[in-house]
């Protein structure tokens, strides 16, 4: 059996009558990359911290690497690192500086910071910035300054709330190609996001939604195991065949692509397409084609009630 | 287990901070060296040249000798004349003057009659020796400028008739110790590194503290290994050496300038000085754990501050004051400093003699560390 870097059993937390995540169970094996994927305000954020012990949960039990939450917190800060969501090293400090502050911080010696530095320096690109204020760089080397913050402790367990959130595509790329290096090395990273290709590069993930978790597994069982049929239908007039499609039953959602329009059908229909032609505003002209689900389908299956 | 590694973190990136900091550098020198130089100069209780006028219905040449030994007194200057009590009054009324010397007609009369000239034969009534000269019509309102006025009362009038001076013997004799020659710089400058040092270190620290907050480190130090009493004092640390440096700039430019007697011990000094640092810092700190925002430390700071100007004894005397405001008083550490910085550097004295301030000095600091250690959380919740 594989190794467990987080369980996490029955977790709920309240904000006053807000709740912000309920009866959460998560099991996240060591070496892996873990995706939540989740629209804004689905309790992401809390749940990260949650797990890194900065706020207590109201019900449930939390072990991380093996340590009992929030009771071995201080323990626990040794072992993980933690990306905020906003950039939060120092804008006024050079990035040699700030990484030489976190290097103090995290206990290493002159000689380990020095030779860590360099190290991270090269590794993420940053040696021609290393005397730049942070605060003057881009947001892509912003990102990168982070994440070497982040792993200056060469932590077991990485946390990264939405680490791509302000990055061009280019530079999500490059930081998704550094985050499978460090995933080699033995590194478990749990990444929250709203990106569905980002999810999609997740070796398992959880779709959360108001607090609830609504799936897990990997991105292809979830995939596989959408209770529904995607058909792609190619018409005149999308919008309001979008607006004709809607209140049937066997319909869960229409959302235009161009032009096309994709619409997910209940898997209870056996042939979605007959179904299909068979309703009065599908015109014999229309194209139906069936395609595979793709996990933004899976994540609209699992979500769309019960937003806060 | 206290790391002192994680403390230097703290107090380097604080250093390095400070230092592309520009203007809170600046700010760091300019405000001591500016508020010494004018508060230096402004302030002043031993009150001159106040502008007045002159009701003169004498018109003779006794009531202009009158008016130039009175002007000779410097404490008055005769600026305006008048011609009738309601324009005098009206001057009064809109600041014009201060006040406005009424010359009555009898003036001479009332000269020669009066007891402090003796020119007495036959010798005075009752009723002629309790007659004054002239009267000040005065703007009461400031107690300061009323009390100067006062002060010209009986003044001697024995040389306006060239008579020798009918001297009187004083009830009591007066020995002013330690500023003989009243001079008001000598209780202000001392008082004045007070006040700097409440207004730099209580906004600094609870800043400092709250910027990081605002910005969003905290977050991410929060997550780090470090602990509150570290972050505390790595933080309080770079801050010492400031209030140092702002106390060595008063009382230097203050001996320099205002000759503002050192008589205590730099020892005793540097004592009472980083006692109150110490409590202005962690005051600051306490602050820093109610404030979320720079804006809302900043306006507790300003409510710390002006009764720290007001009620500390730096400005008006501590006795003056009624009993409940003496108690508030008491709780401000700016008053206990207040009383050990004119006791070393005015008189001598050493701290341990002022024991009571200086135990609660300490009480204060200690206390405030408890609370904000208490209040400073390492998590979220």
């Amino acid at each position: 059996m594989t190794e467990l870097a987080i369980v996490a059993e029955k977790v709920a937390r309240n904000f006053g009558s807000l709740k912000a995540i309920q009866n959460l169970d998560l099991t996240v094996e060591k070496g892996c990359i873990y995706g939540f994927l989740g629209p804004n305000g689905c309790g992401k954020t809390t749940a990260i911290r949650l797990l890194t012990g900065l706020l207590r949960p109201n019900e449930g039990t939390i072990k991380v690497l093996g340590l009992p939450l929030p009771k071995a917190a201080d323990q626990l800060r040794m072992k993980i690192g933690y990306m905020t969501q906003k950039f939060s090293l120092y804008d006024d400090l050079t990035v040699k500086e700030n990484l030489q502050f976190l290097g103090k911080i995290y206990g290493l010696s002159t000689n380990q910071q020095k030779q860590r530095v360099s190290e991270l320096l090269s590794t993420y690109g940053l040696d021609q910035k290393a005397s730049q204020l942070a605060g003057c760089m881009s947001g892509g080397q912003r990102q990168r300054l982070a994440l070497a913050g982040a792993t200056i402790h060469k932590p077991e367990l990485l946390f990264l709330d939405e680490p791509t959130s302000a990055v061009d595509p280019e530079n999500r790329r490059e930081f998704w190609e550094q985050l499978f290096d460090l995933c080699d090395q033995g590194t478990t990273i749990l990444v929250s996001t709203h990106y569905m290709d980002e999810a999609e590069r997740c070796h398992k993930l959880a779709i959360l939604e108001a607090g609830i978790k609504r799936a897990d597994g990997s991105p292809e069982q979830l995939m596989a195991q959408i209770p529904a049929e995607v058909v792609e239908v190619t018409s005149a007039n999308l919008r309001q065949l979008k607006q004709q499609l809607l209140p049937l039953a066997e319909v869960i959602s229409a959302a235009q692509l161009g032009a096309r329009l994709r619409v997910l059908i209940k898997k209870t229909i056996a042939n979605p397409i007959d179904y299909l032609s068979q309703q009065p505003m599908i015109l014999p002209s229309d194209e139906l084609t069936l395609v595979r689900p793709s996990l933004e389908d899976v994540f609209v299956t699992c979500t769309g009630d019960g937003r806060q | 287990m206290i790391s002192l590694l994680r403390i230097q973190a703290i107090f380097t990136k604080e250093l390095i901070q400070l230092k592309r900091d520009r203007m809170t550098f600046g700010m760091v020198i300019m405000i001591p060296l500016i508020q010494l130089m004018l508060f230096g100069f402004a302030i002043n209780t031993n009150i001159r040249n106040i502008p007045v006028g002159v009701f003169d219905n004498s018109q003779s040449g006794l009531s202009r000798v009158l008016i130039q030994t009175v002007s000779a007194t410097q404490v008055v200057e005769f600026t305006e004349q008048y011609h009738s009590i309601s324009a005098a009054k009206k001057a009064i009324a809109t600041s014009k003057v201060r006040a406005v010397l009424i010359i009555p007609k009898d003036v001479s009369q009332r000269l020669v009659r009066h007891s402090s000239v003796g020119l007495a034969s036959p010798a005075s009534t009752d009723q002629e020796t309790s007659r004054p000269i002239a009267q000040w019509l005065v703007d009461g309102s400031d107690t300061m400028i009323a009390a100067a006025i006062k002060s010209l009362r009986s003044m001697p009038l024995a040389e306006l008739l060239s008579k020798p001076t009918n001297r009187t013997t004083p009830t009591f004799e007066v020995a002013l110790l330690y500023n003989p020659e009243q001079r008001t710089a000598v209780n202000i400058v001392p008082g004045l590194v007070g006040v700097i040092l409440t207004m730099t270190m209580i906004m600094f620290t609870s800043a400092a503290i709250v910027r990081e907050r605002e910005r969003g480190n905290l977050e991410m130090l929060i997550t780090t290994p470090i602990r509150s009493y570290e972050l505390m004092l790595g933080k309080i640390i770079p801050y010492i050496f400031i209030g140092l440096v702002q106390v060595f700039i008063i009382l230097g430019l203050g001996h320099l300038v205002f000759y503002v007697p050192i008589n205590g011990s730099i020892l005793q000094l540097a004592g009472a000085t980083l006692l109150f640092i110490a409590a202005s810092l962690v005051l600051g700190l306490v602050i820093s754990t109610i404030a979320t925002n720079q804006l809302q430390s900043m306006q507790m700071t300003v409510f710390i501050l002006l009764p720290s100007i007001l009620l500390s004894g730096f400005m008006f005397p501590y006795e003056g004051m009624p009993q409940a405001a003496q108690y508030i008083a008491e709780a401000l550490p700016a008053t206990h400093f207040m009383r050990l910085i004119r006791g070393v550097v005015l008189r001598d004295v050493e701290i341990i003699e002022m024991r009571f301030d200086v135990y609660w000095l300490l009480l204060f600091t200690l206390a405030g560390l408890i609370i904000s250690s208490l209040r400073f959380k390492k998590n979220l919740d």
